[in-house]
């Protein structure tokens, strides 16, 4: 599912320690970019994608034909304008979409890595990616943004580079992922290998695919993005294309019949180990373990601008995650400005047409920009 | 108003840090960002008004004065400012008191419930005031503590609260408030402005 002309990637020949302890080099890094570069290459901003997402973050998807992930904020004219911005995103490692992951081929045994692969971090990703500066030669991005996991890799991108950025914007995450996150996450694995056709995570190479592990795993995961309120509202106990119950375990209800669609074409695009990689990368982010328990010195050293943001319904990266940042950078007088925006659209509120998220990102970013250039 | 944000501004050094708690929808902090150099903040507890600051791009964080300010290192602010929204706090004496531990000076304006329009509005109608400094009706007004230029006066006495400046402000004419014409002041002048210190 990588080999597509339509695919820009860069190979990293500058070796990357991994925090597993293995060092990987000549990897491949899939981008995409949108916009234009100006002459003085501060209007740069550098996307992150969540666990499913990839490069494609706007106009259409050239492997999945679909509307590319973040569309709805990402474009001409849109909250972050690709009239006035240059869009970078880049698929993290580990992912399927052309960068360096489980479904790559290894030169040295001629196999697909499968779990063979090196466990990685959201540290790893967010040290790959910043090859993409030295690429696109900018010495400091206008902005660094992302909701879910794309969140976190804003957080550990400032942390680890605390001059590159102007504004960082990490929406609906959180600096340390919970409890309850990790268990979703390992139910989802759990799916995963349960298939019996998962077979150790070797199931390239013996040709064959755990669709039907992945596929539930994405429907558990699905329920998690949305809110209770949201589901009810827009499927309540509505059937599926008939007058009454079948008295069976067919999909009578609507909302069965939309979580399995969305396993089906889920399956299409992504590849099982990889979401077995990525979700392991989430529960392994701890930024406040890794600065020994005070978040707030993660920051110390950065004069980068925040903007947090987070929604009423999302109970998978509840408001109060969020406001722990801010807690934390108001700590040490860091510049931070925070809104919780009203929807019911759960988790998935930063991906969706939500206009008071929208119209406040696409204000924020604007006057922040024309600060900047005074 | 006008007046009042001029005081405002006039109370606050260059070059210093500043919290505006109940910052509205940001016309005081726009008002300073342009007529001193300062790095200005707010807190604001409306979504709207939160989203119309940082849109922009105003550094403000949505939140409650009353629980969010324990989030700020004592005097991280050289100057903290409350305008008009005092009365509002289900517990102004906790929240004058973090005030004066996260700024090392606050200003707090009151709208003053002694104005004598609103004691006459009393005296003759018998019905809660209404005056433009207090809009509404007393079945929908936000304003829950509502004190008068002594009562504040009188609190900062009591509290060992240090009083560096004390205006009131009438018809956008100021003056200042001391011990001797204090009682005068509390008759006449529609809003007082503090500029206190622990």
């Amino acid at each position: 599912m990588n080999q597509n002309a339509n695919i820009k990637s860069l190979i990293i020949d500058k070796p990357l320690k991994l925090d597993c302890g293995q060092t990987i080099n000549n990897f491949p890094l899939a981008y995409e970019t949108y916009g234009v570069l100006n002459d003085k290459k501060d209007n740069a901003i550098l996307v992150f994608h969540a666990l499913t997402g990839d490069q494609f973050v706007s106009g259409i998807n050239p492997i999945t034909k679909k509307d590319g992930w973040w569309s709805y904020a990402v474009g001409p004219n849109k909250a972050i304008d690709t009239d006035k911005y240059f869009v970078i995103c880049a698929n993290v490692i580990g992912g399927c979409l052309g960068s360096f992951g489980p479904s790559n081929t290894s030169s040295d045994t001629n196999k697909v890595y499968g779990t063979t692969f090196p466990i990685i971090t959201i540290n790893d990703m967010v040290n790959a990616q910043y090859n993409l500066l030295d690429f696109f030669k900018i010495k400091k991005l206008l902005a660094v943004m992302g909701g879910s996991m794309g969140g976190m890799q804003v957080l550990q991108f400032i942390s680890n580079f605390p001059e590159k950025a102007r504004i960082a914007i990490p929406i609906a995450c959180t600096s340390s992922h919970s409890a309850q996150n990790i268990a979703f996450n390992e139910l989802g694995r759990q799916s995963i290998m349960a298939d019996t056709n998962w077979l150790n995570g070797d199931y390239a190479n013996q040709n064959t695919n755990p669709a039907k592990g992945l596929s539930v795993a994405r429907m558990a995961a699905h329920i998690t993005y949305l809110s209770k309120n949201g589901l009810q509202e827009k499927f309540g106990r509505k059937l599926q294309e008939r007058d009454d119950l079948k008295f069976s375990f067919d999909a009578d209800f609507q909302i069965e019949s939309y979580l399995r669609h969305q396993g089906s074409v889920f399956v299409d695009r992504f590849d099982a180990n990889s979401y077995l990689y990525i979700t392991r990368a989430m529960d392994y982010f701890d930024l406040t373990k890794e600065y020994g328990g005070n978040l707030s010195k993660a920051f110390e050293k950065t004069k980068t601008k925040f903007l947090v943001i987070s929604f009423t319904s999302d109970w998978l990266y509840p408001t109060s995650e969020n406001k722990e940042i801010v807690i934390a950078l108001n700590a040490i007088g860091a510049d931070v400005a925070f809104v919780e925006i009203e929807s019911d659209k759960g988790h998935d509120s930063f991906l969706l047409n939500v206009p008071e998220f929208l119209n406040t990102l696409k204000n924020y970013i604007n006057n922040s920009y024309l600060t900047i250039q005074e | 108003m006008k007046q009042e944000f001029k005081i405002i501004s006039d109370f606050i050094e260059k070059n210093t840090r500043v919290l505006d708690v109940g910052c509205g929808d940001g016309t005081l902090m726009e008002y300073l960002k342009i007529n001193k150099e300062i790095d200005i903040r707010g807190i604001e507890i409306s979504k709207n008004n939160s989203q119309k600051c940082v849109s922009k791009g105003l550094t403000v964080i949505e939140g409650d004065a009353e629980k969010d300010l324990i989030q700020f290192p004592d005097s991280s602010f050289d100057f903290v400012i409350l305008s008009q929204t005092l009365q509002a706090f289900l517990n102004p004496e906790i929240v004058i008191q973090e005030l004066l531990r996260v700024g090392k000076k606050a200003i707090v304006t009151v709208p003053n419930f002694g104005f004598w329009k609103v004691r006459l509005h009393l005296m003759i109608k018998g019905t809660m005031p209404i005056t433009k400094n207090l809009p509404d009706e007393w079945y929908n007004t936000p304003n829950l503590h509502m004190c008068t230029i002594k009562d504040f006066y009188n609190f900062c006495h009591d509290r060992e609260i240090k009083l560096d400046k004390a205006l009131a402000l009438r018809n956008e004419k100021t003056s200042s408030i001391n011990e001797t014409n204090l009682n005068i002041k509390n008759l006449s002048a529609e809003l007082g402005i503090f500029l206190i210190e622990r």
